[in-house]
């Protein structure tokens, strides 16, 4: 992605033969672009994806974590992190910068508590890390952050809140959202939803995951992808966490992570939540909804393969 | 100097040394020598100050104003060194106003204490100040906090300071309820205060009156002659 400078001064030729643009970030290119704002996009692009759904009681977060070796332990290099009691931030992009950013805005979190005494909102918390973010855009003496993030809270106050930074180090609130490998198809599938907005905005939050065979390629038998349908159930159902039953479950709202098996053969799926049901405080799904909604989202993806062939 | 003039006949400059020829009060500092106090209700809190500043024995201001305004539904009622206590409301007043600006939402009144407390605390070995923060917000309602001399902070349903507030912890106790509505929360300050005032020394005046709702403010002067049950 190089640009040139053209035509160039006579003084200048023989001793330059081109200019780029792409070297700092601290240069527009002549069209007004920031590339390496651009390829720092590209390398969440590479990540496998995160979603978030904002609903009427909380906040829920699901991460494809793509797993590269069978060497690897279970379980390591979480991209679902705790900023604050009530803060939970699921990443997309280098790993590296996501653990750096991540404590960056625990800093702040953690400053915030201790100036005014009350749990930082989390429209400041964003504010303050899509600053320190974009300030990374505009020296030449550093590079953007590979990283973008979904930054979800719930209070009794301020009620669910979600949002997404990205490397430019824009925010943006969203009911919605998807990032990394698949996030176009994940955003399609949070898109198709039957007035998904709405629908959010005024069904308890439930979750809930589902294996199932959609997505722009689910024609192509080559290059099958599979989602996985986190679908949210009431909440309500739940009860308190630790005595959830399972078979609470009801199918509500259902978002898809898509996954691409042919490229990326193994990976382990992350859910946390912050809502009513976790008393304000984000944590991981519990281990019983969990492997639950997992086994209920595999069931689910057979049946909408079998579906699928006939239709073949 | 001293030496040249008794050298040259003057009489003995000791004579005029400043323990005789200035009144003691010259030196000591403007204290709100004071009875303050603050009461939450349902949907606002009532708060009230005498009115007397003092530097020792003399009255450096007889209709002082100890109710100070640090945003507009947050008062603190102030009692100790006159200097330092409107130091810190100026302080907090400012931090206040920057909060505002930064998220773009009015400061809650827990948030106006603890930075109270926070002053108070780390300079409490060089501040004379005994402050009681209240006023109104959104998510909580009226609510009273009290941030003695040390730093400490508490949330409590009403509070009482300065050195009048001795006097009246027997009329406080037996009186409060709690769920008191408006009317008799102005009522039980004033009593309160009156109270208070005609038997310290350090305070007097009139009786200063606020009530903060999501209104905004209402403020009363109480003067007259008999300082008791003016209500």
């Amino acid at each position: 992605m190089k640009t040139f400078l053209s035509p160039l001064p006579a003084s200048l030729k023989g001793t330059l033969s081109f200019l780029s643009y792409d070297l700092s970030a601290s240069q527009f290119s002549p069209d007004g672009r920031v590339f390496q704002v651009e390829y720092a996009l590209k390398a969440v692009e590479n990540s496998g994806t995160a979603v978030g759904i904002r609903g009427k009681d909380g906040v829920v977060f699901g991460v494809e974590k793509l797993v590269t070796s069978k060497l690897y332990e279970a379980g390591a290099n979480k991209r679902i992190f705790n900023v604050d009691r009530h803060i939970g931030l699921a990443t997309a992009g280098l790993m590296a910068d996501s653990r750096a950013l991540v404590e960056i805005a625990r800093e702040e979190a953690s400053n915030f508590r201790y100036n005014y005494g009350s749990p930082i909102p989390l429209k400041q918390l964003t504010d303050r890390v899509s600053g320190y973010v974009h300030a990374h855009t505009l020296y030449s003496s550093v590079r953007p952050f590979g990283v973008s993030m979904i930054l979800g809270s719930y209070s009794q106050e301020l009620g669910p809140q979600m949002y997404m930074v990205d490397p430019s180090g824009v925010s943006w609130g969203y009911y919605g959202c998807a990032t990394g490998k698949a996030k176009q198809a994940a955003k399609t599938e949070i898109e198709k939803l039957k007035g998904a907005i709405s629908f959010l905005l005024t069904q308890k939050l439930t979750v809930h995951v589902e294996f199932a065979q959609t997505g722009p390629y689910s024609k192509d038998k080559e290059r099958r992808s599979f989602a996985v349908r986190i679908m949210a159930a009431d909440i309500t159902c739940f009860g308190r966490r630790n005595t959830a039953k399972p078979s609470d479950l009801r199918n509500i709202v259902r978002i898809y992570i898509v996954h691409d098996e042919v490229k990326d053969k193994h990976f382990e799926l992350e859910l946390s939540w912050v809502g009513d049901v976790t008393g304000g405080k984000h944590e991981l799904v519990p281990n019983n909804v969990f492997t639950e909604a997992e086994k209920f989202a595999k069931e689910a993806l057979e049946e909408s393969d079998d579906s699928d062939e006939e239709d073949l | 100097m001293a030496t040249s003039m008794m050298t040259s006949g003057f009489p003995n400059t000791e004579m005029f040394s400043d323990e005789f020829s200035r009144p003691d009060w010259l030196k000591s500092e403007v204290e709100t020598g004071t009875t303050i106090m603050a009461v939450q209700f349902d949907g606002g809190v009532v708060i009230g100050a005498d009115s007397r500043t003092t530097t020792g024995a003399y009255i450096a201001n007889r209709v002082t104003d100890k109710l100070t305004k640090v945003t507009d539904r947050i008062y603190c009622c102030r009692s100790g060194s006159a200097a330092d206590t409107q130091a810190i409301a100026d302080i907090v007043n400012y931090h206040l106003n920057f909060f505002e600006m930064d998220t773009g939402e009015e400061p809650k009144v827990k948030i106006a204490a603890n930075i109270f407390r926070d002053l108070c605390y780390n300079y409490r070995d060089s501040l004379m100040a005994g402050i009681i923060v209240a006023g109104w917000d959104k998510t909580e309602g009226g609510q009273v906090f009290t941030v003695p001399l040390g730093g400490m902070l508490t949330r409590m349903p009403f509070a009482t300071g300065g050195s009048g507030s001795t006097y009246i912890y027997g009329y406080v106790d037996s009186n409060f309820k709690e769920g008191m509505k408006k009317e008799e929360c102005l009522k039980f300050v004033a009593n309160g205060l009156s109270l208070a005032m005609s038997r310290d020394g350090s305070s007097g005046g009139v009786v200063r009156l606020a009530c903060i709702t999501k209104d905004g403010v209402e403020r009363f002067v109480l003067t007259g002659k008999r300082n008791t049950a003016i209500l």
